[in-house]
């Protein structure tokens, strides 16, 4: 098979993939879990539990609060004992409903067996529904909710599924773990959300350095009745996994700066959100479980862990149950060790992103000391979307947005090729996303002041 | 409690440093350093030792005394403008002809605009076109110390061998003088020139591990071999009686030293791929006119100088292609 890539920029990490052996455990239920209000893009949801109510499993706690939004279910059973603010990861105060759980009682209508369900509903409108209400959003990092996705605006039209297995972050198997384990589910919902999008081509993208992942999808495919569906190897090479590379990689095509994926006929889902579609439609099981790797350099093999969890356990008894914090950790993350986010507060609660617990070393996360920039160009040639972070930096050391803006700071994904790549340790992303937040937030004012101004026009026309 | 760090990502990085890309081009140096110690023997090492020696002490002096900031030597570029001004010298060079390059190359060509990464002009092909100019007698004197470890004659000054480039000759006497070159062994051994310029072969071995490990690209160096095949190709083919053929052009004089270690420099050259490939054809094409039409024999080194100047020009000409913007 062809393997394919995106056009440009990337770097090659090691890929120190040290938990794919570590069989999918599901984890123990806690005795109190906490439910973020706000674990997808868009509003925060609201609850529709009050404190003292009995809920069940799988229950609806919150509804969405706007149209990018999501319903939000119980992972456990058992009293709403608050519904209160409280730190997330990073320390930011997030409404979140505590459960002191009781038992393992799950709501009436949800199919807990094992049989595999192939048959796809016909009715897209149902399937949509059923997406929507049972909470499901992207679990590849960005949580967009998957009913909004999946169902594109009038007038344009998806040319392509791509189910994203490429998990080109180091350290994490979550994805390749299910890919292996869960693969029949996998596909099914991968051929559910083909036929909502009206029958486009669907592509499984796996990297491979997971071969035995293309080599089970494949099998199953061959033993499933789908059609129209394929796998596609990719070369290893980060940031594969984002949206807009895995486009390129997969059909040739490059979304406009500023654009939808949709623009250029793509939609792209994670193997994850696959599998939760699975469930959510097949099942009827709501989006309150998922995968998530415990690892980390510094971690013992027989230590490392990919665990079922109920959405909504604290880190810190995850930790606990997995031996506790390795003596030689200097920082803990959320996600890979090239876009996850460095966690301080391990007491908050899972969501439903959340996808490892990422122990590094010093010695492995440790920024070397910044020297002067050697021009050596390092930063622009690992630049997945072209951009020149040396002059980024330099335009944003001297304050100017207008030259910021010209070089496209805004197209900035936050991939950290840059700074990873930088012989002079440069904090050139740093940068980047303080001078990306201000260009952005003058283009949205310039924007809704020629709104304004049109708006004007026309009413003192009339 | 213990304390974990938190920062923003990428919480990993690819472990190559300022200090191991100068280390990368010290080692691809070797085939090259150690062809010309061989051959000029005990001289040339004390010019190699000379001019580093130099090159490093006044870096640290100048940033400790001058600057007054925490000194930059532990990066190595200081070692790699040391090595490559040697090369660049003759075998004979006096030793205070070396000193005075090393302070032009270190001193004015880079300390003075702000030390690493702040220099337009390559500091050791500076320092060597003012020796060059200030010298020319020194700086032509291509003679062969005698015997594997012969005394120094930059200490002596006895007991030479005199030869003359073969640019020089054809700068004397036309295509007849260099007739019957034997191109063959000027890939391998080219005696006559800078020290570093002795073998072709073990220059293009440094430059190939530079490319493996992926130091450097290779377009500013193709770019300039292309030209240069280009423009003498052209010329020939109008009147081989008067102008060299492409083949000499490409392995005589300092020119592979020059397009594979010395405007590759990162500092010094364009970012951009068509930066890269424009800066190689104008280096390429000037040393074709000094060599065919300029009163000195050879000109890399002015060649260099003169497209460095067209970099920041370049610089801002040309970008990287941008994802969805085209």
């Amino acid at each position: 098979m062809k393997n394919v890539t995106f056009r440009i920029g990337g770097v090659h990490p090691h890929d120190s993939k040290l938990s794919r052996d570590c069989a999918i455990e599901t984890l123990p239920l806690p005795q109190t879990v906490y439910v973020s209000m706000a674990q997808h893009l868009g509003a925060p949801a609201t609850p529709v539990v009050a404190v003292g109510d009995k809920v069940k499993v799988g229950q609806v706690l919150a509804e969405p609060a706007g149209f990018i939004s999501a319903f939000v279910h119980s992972p456990a059973s058992g009293t709403v004992k608050s519904i209160a603010p409280r730190a997330d990861i990073a320390g930011k105060m997030v409404t979140h409903i505590e459960i002191a759980v009781e038992g393992d009682e799950w709501a009436e209508g949800i199919d807990l067996s094992d049989t595999l369900v192939t048959e796809i509903p016909a009715d897209r409108a149902a399937v949509l529904e059923k997406i929507k209400k049972n909470g499901v959003v992207g679990l590849g990092g960005a949580t967009f909710p998957t009913h909004v996705k999946l169902n594109p605006a009038p007038g344009s039209k998806a040319e392509c599924l791509i189910i994203n297995g490429a998990e080109c972050e180091p350290y994490l198997t979550s994805d390749y773990r299910i890919m292996l384990e869960r693969t029949k589910e996998i596909i099914v919902g991968a051929a559910i959300m083909q036929s909502v999008l009206g029958g486009c081509p669907c592509v499984l993208a796996i990297e491979e350095n997971k071969p035995e992942a293309i080599q089970a999808m494949q099998k199953a495919l061959g033993e499933l009745p789908y059609t129209n569906i394929r796998v596609q190897q990719l070369k290893k090479r980060y940031p594969q996994g984002g949206e807009k590379q895995l486009i390129d990689a997969v059909m040739r095509r490059q979304v406009k700066s500023g654009g939808l994926p949709i623009s250029v006929g793509a939609v792209v889902q994670n193997m994850a959100t696959a599998l939760a579609v699975y469930e959510a439609v097949q099942k009827n099981k709501p989006l309150i479980t998922n995968t998530l790797t415990v690892t980390g350099d510094c971690l013992p093999l027989e230590k490392q862990h990919n665990y079922l969890f109920r959405i909504g356990i604290p880190l810190s008894a995850i930790a606990d149950y997995a031996g506790g914090v390795p003596e030689g950790a200097a920082k803990i993350i959320s996600g890979g060790p090239m876009m996850g986010k460095a966690i301080s507060n391990m007491d908050a609660a899972t969501v439903k992103g959340s996808s490892s617990i990422l122990y590094l070393s010093y010695d492995a996360t440790k920024r070397g000391e910044t020297s002067a920039c050697i021009r050596c160009g390092r930063c622009s040639d690992a630049c997945p979307m072209g951009l020149e972070p040396f002059l980024l930096n330099r335009l944003t050391k001297a304050g100017d947005m207008e030259g910021l803006e010209k070089n496209a700071v805004q197209d900035c994904i936050e991939c950290g090729c840059c700074l990873y790549s930088c012989p002079a340790n440069i904090p050139l992303l740093d940068r980047i996303r303080q001078s990306k937040v201000q260009v952005m937030g003058i283009m949205r004012a310039r924007a809704a002041a020629a709104k304004a101004a049109a708006e004007a026009a026309k009413a003192a026309k009339q | 409690m213990k304390k974990y760090i938190v920062s923003p990502n990428p919480h990993i990085h690819a472990a190559v440093s300022t200090r191991s890309l100068m280390l990368d081009v010290i080692i691809a140096l070797i085939p090259a350093l150690l062809v010309s110690v061989l051959f000029y023997g005990l001289s040339e090492l004390l010019i190699l030792a000379l001019s580093v020696a130099c090159c490093v002490l006044l870096e640290w002096a100048i940033t400790k005394w001058m600057l007054k900031r925490p000194s930059t030597i532990g990066d190595l570029s200081a070692v790699v403008t040391g090595l490559l001004l040697a090369m660049n010298l003759p075998a004979t060079t006096p030793w205070y002809v070396v000193v005075v390059g090393a302070v032009v190359a270190i001193g004015v060509a880079k300390m003075s605009f702000g030390g690493i990464g702040q220099n337009p002009f390559n500091p050791a092909i500076t320092g060597r076109v003012f020796l060059l100019i200030s010298f020319p007698a020194q700086m032509t004197d291509w003679t062969v110390p005698q015997g594997f470890l012969s005394i120094p004659s930059c200490l002596s000054g006895v007991d030479t061998v005199s030869g003359a480039t073969l640019l020089g000759k054809y700068a004397e006497g036309g295509v007849e003088a260099i007739a019957g070159t034997d191109y063959l062994q000027t890939l391998f051994f080219n005696i006559g020139g800078s020290a570093g310029e002795l073998s072709a072969i073990a220059l293009l071995l440094g430059f190939g591990y530079l490319l493996v490990r992926r130091v450097i690209k290779p377009w500013t160096t193709l770019s300039i071999f292309g030209s240069v095949a280009l423009v003498s190709l052209i010329f020939w083919l109008i009147d081989p009686t008067r102008f060299t053929d492409p083949l000499f052009n490409l392995l005589t004089g300092g020119l592979i030293l020059g397009a594979c270690f010395m405007a590759t420099d990162y500092v010094t050259s364009p970012m951009s791929t068509a930066g890269q490939v424009i800066y190689g054809a104008g280096i390429g094409l000037i040393v074709m006119m000094i060599r065919y039409f300029g009163s000195y024999p050879e000109g890399v080194s002015f060649a260099i100088l003169i497209m460095n100047m067209v970099v920041p020009l370049l610089n801002n000409a040309f970008h990287q292609k941008k994802y969805g913007r085209n």
